[in-house]
């Protein structure tokens, strides 16, 4: 047990735990912030997909231990502020298209397209239907012609 | 009293009741006398069989007759409206559906419906039970009507206030206007219009020209809590001390926990709290998951055998190819025939979220919460296990992420009430990943043999024999089908799955003698069904063999079906889908076109897709993947009777058809020795985003009905037989054996058997993008 701190959803946060507890423990039965959602703890469905200093990740597959106090976290309850606004450009488009069935894996699929279309901005590119096809997110409910829509609308908004 | 027998069922009037409570309240009594959908009506030259007159919807209406409860929508003083719907939201935006029913005939805002999910409700009995693409169907008229009656209740009572005649007052989008001006908001009217004692009513219902809601695109009612991160699944709820629990399981199908040898060392283990052996594993009981899991790698359990053990796929083809029976059908001396065999593999019912419940089992008391689709069966066998009266049992539905079919069971919440009761604790029970695939409910191998008879331009015969492992209905279908018996119109003797596969399954074609029958193989596999029951996999054969046919009698697949459809509206569909999705235009070397049709649960479909199997598709690299042949874009045209929804209903194709490619070209379960190898996402290649179409093309025509068909699992059999009917075009060889690449060396390699639940990685930060 010891204490492992780190910066939540702009919030400095403290936990008391082992540290090789995988931080979507941390976040989901210590912290109660459910949004990144446990699909498979192997870093396989990308359902817990969450962001780290801006950068997509799965904390099913990070040991607490492994983050810095100096981290920033963003889980998808904290997307809007990085932004701005009530709702992310990219969760507007999700709206706009109606992309959504159930919706367990939507939270995931959210963050890994923000990174995606951040990480194309840097390089100078636009998303290709390569990249689209490169994203591991899995959707059970097969809706994957809006999600495909959507981080293209919502990219032009980003 | 209602009056009965009028042809036009628009203008009939429908009997609610009027609730003595706080605030407005209408109930509606559920028969099926009263709220019986229409049915389309068929000419068929072939005699009808079983599933055209009477189909699986049909039962599930009139199994609710004798012994419906009341379902109640209410006004509220805050201008909401609210209803608890007995049925479960897993996906298929059955509650947005729902809302606009109530939003329609109140004359209030999509966005002031309030609508819940029913706790279980003994007293409804066989009317809480989501599945059969029934729901529609079966709450279209109900729920509108306690609506309608609800809407008439506020304008007598501003008409009353006012002084005027009802006549002269309107309602819109919330308010209720006079004929001076004068407004009153549904709010402030919901205490003055509510009743003091129970009293029958009855009112009309719109007529569908006068929709301003039902029939338009509207997006899901829950899609903002959605993409917040706000909804609540049941692994997300927080009921005090209920922490995570996860079970060790054997490494083999429901084998049992003979001894736990190390018991104190679990219990020793950072922040495991308690163990307590269950039927078929051990449960664990911790402050993280991750603990869990943690403990369900030190474990030290003796198991005893399972039920399927020492079965392998081969062993378990070859016993049903020896049940396969003898084919029948007379074929007359100068016919010619088409005669073939299909092979489907086992297939996992997983949706995304796995399996999870919440259980506090005290003294005298239970309280579950879980995604359950037939929730009072839950509930009373949860009470008999725990040796409690099922009153003392309180059942929460919660929404679920996905289903598939899987939650028609509740083996997770009894395994929690198990757990909670043994362990004196609330618990909150999640399997793991390769728990579910390994020993959750799996939809059961099967074999096709069909042989079709020709001579001179017509189909003498069509003979079916589907031979399965058997399918477990043992989740409230059962009871119906025993309720309704004498009314069925199939013959004495069959067993549940035969009377269901009667009820599901039709030829929608005019082929001459027509015979298509069901047996199975008792293997003791968890089965289940799967988005569809049969139908997926009995099609696909089908519509393999209609193109054999055609190219046999030297016609075009899209001629030859135009010539022997029965059913206008599917010949419709057809003909919609050749001419909007480009039928037969030139395509490279190594892609094609494939068609077919589906008529179901009132609903008529047909999918055209273009699949491409040139050698630099097929072979194209994606890590931990299957990639192979790829559908390039898919042309659904869908004939619902009357959507609801459009935008609801176009997601359920589109899910129709990607569940469709994943069943006839990537997705099935090895079965190695007892167990299942696939434990991962990686392991069970359901479409992924290097599979996925880029468009899928979704055209719903033109009402047809005042009433909604079923829809949640129309798009599922035709997509498949589509995909199987271009690879058969683009190959120029039919595939007999599905998914195709179930023989194909193992594109993963398995963990094994034990420990159950696999150990989460620790490198993600090397992932990051």
């Amino acid at each position: 047990m010891a204490t492992y701190s780190f910066i939540l959803n702009g919030k400095q946060v403290s936990v008391d735990t082992d540290g090789s507890v995988r931080l979507l423990w941390v976040l989901r039965d210590l912290l109660g912030v459910t949004g990144p959602k446990y699909g498979c703890g192997l870093d396989v469905c990308k359902a817990c997909t969450s962001h780290i200093n801006g950068k997509a990740f799965n904390p099913c597959s990070v040991q607490v231990q492994d983050i810095k106090s100096t981290d920033q976290i963003t889980t998808i309850e904290g997307l809007p502020a990085t932004a701005n606004a009530d709702l992310h450009p990219m969760q507007q488009a999700w709206l706009d298209n109606d992309v959504a069935q159930c919706g367990y894996c939507q939270p995931g699929q959210i963050m890994a397209a923000v990174a995606l279309v951040k990480e194309a901005q840097a390089n100078g590119t636009t998303i290709t239907d390569a990249d689209l096809d490169g994203l591991r997110n899995i959707c059970r409910c097969g809706t994957y012609v809006r999600l495909r829509q959507a981080i293209q609308d919502g990219a032009q908004n980003m | 009293m209602p009056e009965h027998g009028r042809s036009n069922v628009g203008r009939r009037r429908f009997l609610g009741y009027l609730i003595a409570a706080p605030t407005l309240a209408v109930a509606v009594d559920w028969t099926a006398t009263q709220f019986d959908p229409q049915r389309a009506d068929a000419s068929v030259v072939t005699p009808p069989q079983p599933e055209d007159i009477y189909d699986l919807g049909d039962m599930q209406n009139d199994a609710a007759a004798p012994t419906s409860g009341l379902i109640t929508v209410t006004v509220n003083s805050d201008g909401t409206a609210s209803f608890a719907v007995p049925r479960a939201e897993v996906g298929q935006g059955m509650t947005t559906a729902i809302a606009m029913m109530v939003a329609e005939e109140l004359d209030l805002g999509l966005d002031k419906v309030s609508i819940t999910l029913a706790d279980a409700r003994p007293e409804l009995e066989m009317n809480q039970l989501t599945g059969g693409s029934n729901s529609m169907r079966s709450m279209y008229t109900p729920v509108r009507t306690a609506a309608a009656i609800a809407r008439q209740r506020l304008v007598a009572t501003a008409a009353a206030k006012w002084g005027v005649s009802a006549g002269q007052v309107t309602a819109a989008n919330g308010v209720l206007s006079g004929p001076g001006g004068q407004t009153f908001s549904f709010g402030e009217l919901a205490e003055a219009a509510a009743a003091n004692t129970v009293s029958s009513v009855t009112a009309v219902l719109k007529q569908r020209p006068d929709f301003k809601i039902l029939g338009t695109p509207q997006g899901r009612i829950d899609a903002r809590d959605i993409v917040t991160g706000k909804k609540q699944f049941t692994m997300d709820l927080q009921i005090p001390n209920a922490l995570p629990t996860m079970v060790a399981r054997p490494p083999t199908i429901n084998g049992v926990p003979r001894s736990v040898n190390n018991e104190s060392a679990v219990l020793a283990m950072p922040g495991v709290t308690d163990v307590a052996m269950l039927p078929n594993g051990v449960a664990i009981r911790a402050a993280t998951q991750g603990q869990c899991i943690d403990a369900i790698q030190v474990i030290d359990v003796t198991w005893g055998p399972g039920t399927v053990d020492g079965l392998s796929d081969d062993t378990i083809e070859s016993q049903l190819t020896a049940a396969l029976p003898a084919l029948t059908t007379p074929v007359e001396l100068l016919a010619q025939t088409v005669k073939a065999d299909f092979f489907f593999a086992f297939a996992s019912n997983s949706p995304l979220e796995p399996d999870c419940a919440i259980a506090d089992v005290r003294g005298d008391s239970a309280e579950i919460w879980g995604c359950l689709k037939v929730p009072i069966v839950a509930q009373g066998e949860i009470a008999s296990s725990l040796g409690l009266p099922q009153s003392a049992v309180t059942v929460h539905v919660t929404e679920g992420g996905g289903s598939f079919g899987r939650h028609l069971f509740h083996d997770t919440a009894a395994e929690a009430a198990l757990a909670s009761q043994k362990m004196g604790k609330p618990v909150k029970l999640c399997w793991s990943r390769p728990d579910v695939f390994r020993q959750g409910r799996v939809h059961p191998m099967s074999v096709s043999r069909v042989q079709a008879s020709y001579l001179a331009g017509n189909v003498l015969t069509y003979e079916q024999r589907h031979t399965s492992v058997q399918t477990d209905f043992g989740h409230g279908l059962g009871e119906m089908i025993t309720a309704t018996a004498d009314k069925l119109p199939v013959a004495g003797g069959l067993t549940m799955s035969q009377t269901i596969f009667e009820l599901t399954e039709s030829s929608p074609y005019n082929f001459g003698v027509t015979n298509q029958s069901l047996n199975e193989v008792n293997l003791q596999f968890n089965t289940g069904s799967m988005r569809n029951i049969y139908s997926p996999n009995v099609v696909t054969a089908q519509e393999l063999v209609v193109d054999q046919l055609a190219a046999k009698m030297g016609k075009d697949p899209v001629s030859f079906r135009q010539a022997f459809i029965k059913d206008s509206r599917l010949l419709a569909v057809l003909n919609k889908a050749a001419s909007a999705g480009g039928w037969g235009k030139s395509m490279p070397s190594g892609t094609a076109q494939g068609i077919a049709v589906h008529s179901e649960y009132q609903g008529a479909i047909a999918v055209l897709v273009e699949i491409d199997c040139t050698p630099a598709t097929v072979n194209r690299q994606v890590a931990d993947a299957v990639t192979g042949p790829r559908v390039t874009k898919a042309t659904v045209v869908v004939d619902p009777g009357f959507a609801i929804n459009p935008t609801g209903l176009e997601a359920q194709m589109i899910g129709g058809v990607e569940d469709g490619i994943a069943l006839a070209l990537t997705s099935s379960l090895h079965i190695k020795d007892g167990l299942p190898l696939e434990a991962s996402w990686d392991n069970y290649f359901y479409t992924r985003e290097w599979n996925t179409p880029a468009e899928i093309d979704v055209i719903i025509m033109p009402a047809t009905s005042d009433s909604p068909s079923g829809a949640g699992e129309l798009g599922v059999a035709p997509a498949m037989a589509a995909v199987a009917c271009a690879y058969a075009r683009a190959n120029g060889s039919m595939p007999t054996r599905f998914p195709i690449n179930h023989d194909a060396k193992l594109a993963f390699t398995p963990y094994p058997a034990e420990p159950s639940s696999v150990q989460s990685p620790t490198d993600g930060l090397d992932h990051t993008f």
